[in-house]
């Protein structure tokens, strides 16, 4: 979404749904998963939209839809790409939306080659480091600098003289208009690359690869036509269905693709929903718990030699568009951490900044847990034991720990693996053995903090405390303050008894030199969260709350926590916490919390009208240029400078937003346009590609190339892949797995499997294969299964349904084994765990494993216990001819 | 209709002169989306125990049925039936039996259909549907309660007062939908009170509260009616012939439903009665054949008295 659009979040607004004439749910189960912004969906339904459910299994989201097509997992590139190529082909794409906001029309360098040239590849691979040198990716006379993704790929030659001699354009500075063609024709415009590289992904290729019939498969491309133009819009929504694969940021790209030719973002009923995990996932990005990430989706440094605060803006912001003003964003964000400490002479602490070395993802943690390198770990509300992949990596990792803390409400099987984890009961792990220790410590839940939740929608808002929380519970903003407080006392004193080397107290002052004063409140010393919240919105040199992050300067004279969420205290008012009734107000209910950026509710909605300031349709009014006002008006706030007419030219040599025309509606994109094709800031290619997931029964039909050649894979004794088609033993593993959620649990199960309400609703793990498996397998009903990867082994008792179709895919059926994930063996509902079964390989861009699509066998009876579980794997592995090789190539 | 819907106004008849609305649920099943909430949600008010964790395999329910512990209960059906019983538009015109020929490579006689089974694509549907106590307008378990605990209230529901029941269970089998049943502990009798404490305090119920898709409807029932008939009809203008309601109809063997379905199949698919009769609906006449009866043995014993005097 970052790099097709600018920013890393839904485009849309659930309560927009019910606008659309056509809603797309595809790599998500809304309705189990969603089940409360469902009602749009269903309100869209009662309005006459078609609902289209694009999913592997029939679940409680295709019950509701109008039509279901069943697919094989891991296959959605194939199907979305399948459309791209019917709505290029049919002519049934927007081509003034196309031409105007755009960036068909762009040339791309003559250094690139498609997929199509090299049987699967992008130019630029290198099989040695696995990785791509996206160089030749770029437009032809310009380089653009990515909104979001990898933007330090581009580092060495943005920051270093002669970088344009590198582009032949004879060392002049980098231009930021690139070439264009308008009529679309010439060989290396983006809509004819497109049309080339989609070209072979037709119906017939659809059906063979994904398993769904052609008529099926046309039947959508026709409801998506129909419902897509001037006059009617359509919606997608997806989840980790998508995310979770080996080229998981290429399938929402392949969605990004296909919405950009209908004309469907930024208009109303258009747009992607990037519907999310659970409460505040937008939030846990939006101010990052990723590791490559600052607040407000500022890049992490990188150790680079030599690098200062000009030469990180250099090499990581745009020229134009709203990341053209970086500096201030990075400028603002130094002041609120570091205060009075922060000045011009010393760079405003930039230097305080930590850097990366390489990816540093929760998987490359394991590993370095495993190595020994990392010693100490805390989980706050997470439970790696059962809800990451290869769960044993996770608690080996954990038993080569100095220390643990876990906060959680109850004693998760991340918090005692170390007595009663399966490695125990195989003998693999011994307690006495274990050196980490681990500290326990109960969370307070949110009825008992305030705070707030950016929800799936980007939409943050405020719950206040109702109940103080019991014993020794305490809320995580009380656990980080405090102990960031006691760490910087002792530092101080440290730093104090001139005891301390020099090198250290210098080490030490970025801790002793944060501005960490928060006031707090109550027996409980509970730090006041609207203080937090201030700081996150920043204020200017007078102390006074800023209201929009076009306020923030580079010259140290406002601070910021987030700029993105400058405004959600606009006026000392906390915004995220009001409460207007809907039916008080327009239907896009702006007095409804506090949405970022700036409380716009629907993304690029400058796109919503004509270049010239119109509305496409009356029918699809919602932002327009009221030229007697001179300024964007309609139902939502302009995504937009409101008062820059649409005919309006940056002048020459103009920088940042001031260089966005009247017609660039993707304000935050270099270009100012949506990406089809991406120039910059993905590691694993331009445009997406349809690859075999790491494990697969079948070859790539389209391509020589099985897999993502960049995608990333931990080679560990205990972390073997299996051979895919083609390769001998593949046929020891010959069912597609899919991993899912239930409306009656709560992800790893730490929220719902210690509730006796929700837990006798599902009360234990169990697996789903359909009527055809069942027999071929000898599996009963309610019985027990054991489902066998080169990982592990879990027992599962089954559930025989047709939910779980068996697709014919090339030629002959493919049967899929459906996991849902929650449990564990603690809790009032329990289970094994299904990711112990998963290997870790992950996408190149996200670091996010692949669980939505592998391979397993699966047999009838209970799994071994003890050191025959092992044995068991054993045995598969060496029927299957596994090596630490296996399944490793590029 | 009308003179019938007048006819049956519980609250009335219970002695009520100036009472609300009669106020009920219209649950309507093409909307539900199973997520269980109502279940919660009434649990979690009306604090109702857990009942404990068993996987029955049948589909998503592992409630079973409404019971003593369980005052809401979604049903799951999977049916080899057309989604949403509309034409999904496609063109059934292949040759099924070429093609059948080819079909699965493996084809267990009991595996029906594939996705790509021609002509069956699509045949396949889950139901689900949110089931409650009806607040039947003749209610049978209010009837033959010997204690009073269960009554009418103004709302026209009916309710059990859990501090005057006694446990005697006559209600148990009085009750034609089996919804009303006894705790094993100490006997008594519970149910849904349509939340009772709630209506007083001008809130629906928990659960209508918290059902996200507007399944489960509150208000008076002469407007859920109403909006019923509206639907229905509006889905068969769809193509949805198989819509029809359930428990709405002033004449049906209970005199009509406080808590009424919209369904897509027939009632006994998602385990209701398919015509269910007030089990008191005979008892006047009963009561006036065993008087007649009794009559008879008296005068009976009375003349073989007399008679047997007249002998002496």
């Amino acid at each position: 979404m970052g790099t097709s659009f600018g920013r890393g979040g839904a485009t849309t607004f659930q309560q927009d749904l019910a606008n659309s004439d056509c809603i797309v749910i595809q790599g998500s189960n809304m309705a189990e998963c969603h089940p409360v912004g469902f009602q749009w969906v269903m309100e869209a339904k009662a309005r006459g939209a078609k609902l289209i459910h694009v999913d592997p299994r029939f679940t409680r989201t295709s019950a509701l839809a109008d039509v279901h097509v069943p697919l094989r997992a891991g296959t959605d590139i194939a199907f979305l790409g399948g459309i791209v190529h019917y709505v290029l082909q049919q002519e049934q794409f927007f081509r003034d939306y196309l031409l105007a906001y755009t960036n068909a029309p762009m040339i791309v360098s003559e250094k690139f080659a498609d997929t199509e040239d090299l049987d699967g590849v992008f130019s630029g691979l290198d099989p040695e480091s696995r990785s791509y040198d996206v160089e030749t990716w770029q437009y032809e006379g310009a380089e653009v600098q990515a909104a979001s993704g990898k933007r330090d790929q581009h580092w060495q030659r943005r920051t270093h003289a002669g970088r344009g001699e590198a582009h032949g354009s004879g060392g002049a500075e980098i231009g930021t208009e690139p070439k264009r063609d308008e009529t679309l024709q010439h060989p290396r415009c983006v809509f004819q690359i497109l049309k080339r590289h989609y070209a072979r992904y037709t119906p017939e290729a659809v059906e063979q690869i994904c398993g769904v019939p052609q008529e099926k498969f046309l039947q959508v491309c026709e409801l998506l036509s129909e419902n897509s133009g001037r006059e009617r819009t359509s919606a997608f929504a997806y989840a980790v269905g998508w995310t979770q694969h080996t080229v998981g940021v290429q399938y929402i790209r392949t969605a990004a693709i296909l919405q950009t030719l209908l004309g469907n973002i930024g208009r109303p009923g258009g747009g992607i929903l990037a519907l999310r995990g659970h409460a505040s996932i937008q939030g846990s990005t939006d101010i990052p718990t990723l590791y490559n990430l600052l607040p407000g989706y500022i890049p992490m440094r990188h150790a680079h030699s030599w690098e200062d605060l000009a030469t990180f803006v250099q090499g990581e912001a745009a020229e134009k568009g709203y990341w053209g003003n970086m500096e201030s964003y990075v400028v603002s964000l130094l002041k609120a951490w570091w205060g009075p400490h922060a000045t011009p002479e010393n760079e405003f602490c930039f230097d305080y900044l930590p850097r990366l070395t390489g990816s540093h993802s929760t998987y490359e943690t394991v590993m370095e847990q495993l190595k020994g390198t990392c010693e100490g770990y805390f989980l706050l509300g997470e439970n790696p034991a059962v809800g990451s992949a290869n769960a044993k990596m996770q608690r080996l990792g954990m038993a080569n720990l100095d220390w643990l803390v876990v906060r959680d409400f109850s004693l998760i099987e991340s918090a005692t693996w170390w007595k009663d984890g399966p490695e125990i009961e195989t003998g693999e792990l011994s307690t006495d053995d274990i050196k980490t220790e681990v500290f326990f410590l109960p969370a307070a839940a949110h009825t008992e903090k305030d705070g707030s939740f950016t929800n799936t929608q980007r939409l943050l808002q405020w719950h206040h405390q109702a109940v103080e929380p019991e014993g020794d519970a305490r809320s995580d903003l009380w656990f980080i303050y405090h102990l960031g407080r006691r760490i910087r006392e002792k530092l101080t004193a440290a730093a104090a008894d001139g005891t301390q080397k020099d090198a250290d107290r210098e080490r030490d002052r970025p801790v002793r030199e944060l501005t960490w004063d928060y006031p707090v409140k109550g027996e409980l010393a509970e730090p006041d969260a609207e203080a937090v919240l201030a700081e996150i919105n920043g204020w200017n040199a007078d102390a006074e709350p800023l209201s929009s992050y076009e306020q923030l300067k580079a010259d140290g004279s406002t601070a910021c926590g987030c700029w993105i969420y400058c405004g959600v205290y606009a006026d000392g008012i906390n915004q995220a916490a009001r409460r207007k009734p809907g039916t008080e107000q327009n239907w896009v209910a702006p007095e409804w919390a506090w949405a970022w950026p700036l409380n716009r509710r629907i993304l690029y909605n400058r796109a919503s009208a004509d270049p010239d300031g119109k509305p496409w349709s009356e029918r699809k009014a919602y932002i327009w240029w009221d030229a007697e006002q001179e300024k964007w008006t309609g139902h939502d706030i302009p995504d937009f400078k409101a008062t820059k007419p649409p005919d309006f030219q940056p002048e020459e040599g103009a920088k940042g937003p001031d260089a966005l025309r009247g017609t660039d509606a993707f304000v935050m994109q270099a270009d100012g346009k949506a990406w089809l094709y991406v120039p910059a800031g993905l590691t694993d290619g331009p445009l997406p590609t349809h690859y075999e997931p790491q494990e697969s029964p079948f070859p790539n039909l389209l391509y020589r190339q099985q897999r993502n050649p960049v995608r990333q894979m931990m080679k560990h004794e205990n972390n073997r892949f299996q051979p895919s088609d083609g390769q001998t033993g593949s046929e020891v593993f010959p069912f597609v797995v899919t991993t899912y959620r239930l409306t009656e649990h709560h992800t790893a199960g730490g929220m719902s499997r210690w509730q006796p309400y929700l837990s006798e609703l599902q009360p234990e793990m169990f697996c789903e294969v359909s009527p055809e498996l069942a027999t071929e397998r000898g599996l009963e009903h309610l019985e027990w299964a054991t489902i066998v990867t080169a990982r592990t082994a879990i027992e599962a008792r089954v559930l025989v349904t047709d939910r779980m179709p068996s697709l014919r895919v090339q030629g002959r059926t493919v049967h899929q084994v459906g996991l849902p994930y929650h449990w564990g063996p603690n809790g009032l509902s329990t289970g094994d765990a299904a990711n112990e079964l998963a290997s870790l390989s992950l996408d190149p861009n996200t670091h996010i494993q692949e669980v939505k699509a592998l391979t397993c066998d699966i047999r009838p009876g209970r799994r071994p216990r003890g050191p025959q579980r092992i044995e068991l794997v054993r045995e598969y592995q060496q029927r299957a001819g596994i090596t630490d090789e296996t399944g490793t190539e590029v | 209709m009308t003179t019938a819907r007048e006819a049956t106004d519980p609250a009335a008849e219970s002695g009520y002169t100036d009472h609300p609305p009669r106020m009920g649920f219209f649950t309507d099943t093409t909307v539900c989306i199973g997520c269980k909430a109502c279940e919660v949600a009434c649990k979690e008010w009306n604090a109702v125990p857990a009942d404990g964790l068993d996987l029955t395999g049948m589909s998503y329910d592992n409630t079973v049925g409404l019971g003593a512990n369980t005052w809401r209960h979604v049903a799951f059906i999977e049916q080899r039936k057309p989604l949403a019983a509309q034409d999904p538009g496609l063109h059934h015109d292949t040759d099924v039996l070429a093609m059948a020929e080819h079909g699965s490579a493996t084809q267990p006689p009991e595996a029906g259909m594939t996705p790509t089974t021609p002509g069956s694509g699509d045949d396949f549907r889950w139901l689900m549907a949110s089931d409650v106590c009806k607040h039947c307008t003749h209610a049978a378990c209010l009837d033959v309660c010997p204690t009073g605990s269960l009554f009418r209230t103004e709302f026209g529901t009916v309710v059990v007062q859990e501090d005057i029941c006694n446990g005697c269970g006559y209600c148990i089998p009085a009750c034609p939908y089996g919804v009303i049943d006894q705790r094993p502990d100490d006997g008594r009798a519970w149910k849904c009170t349509l939340c009772y404490d709630r209506l007083g305090e001008g809130m629906e119920p928990a659960c209508a509260k918290a059902c996200p898709t507007d399944s489960i409807q509150f208000g008076p029932l002469d407007e859920l009616r109403e909006r019923a008939q509206q639907r229905v009809r509006q889905l068969h203008e769809a193509g949805v012939g198989e819509a029809r309601l359930y428990g709405d109809d002033p004449d049906d063997g209970v005199g009509g439903d406080g808590a009424f379905f919209l369904l897509l199949d027939e009632p006994e698919v998602y385990g209701f009665p398919p015509d269910p009769v007030v089990t008191t609906r005979d008892l006047p006449s009963m009561w006036r054949h065993v008087g007649a009866a009794a009559a008879t043995l008296l005068a009976g014993a009375a003349a073989a008295f007399l008679g047997a005097g007249k002998g002496r």
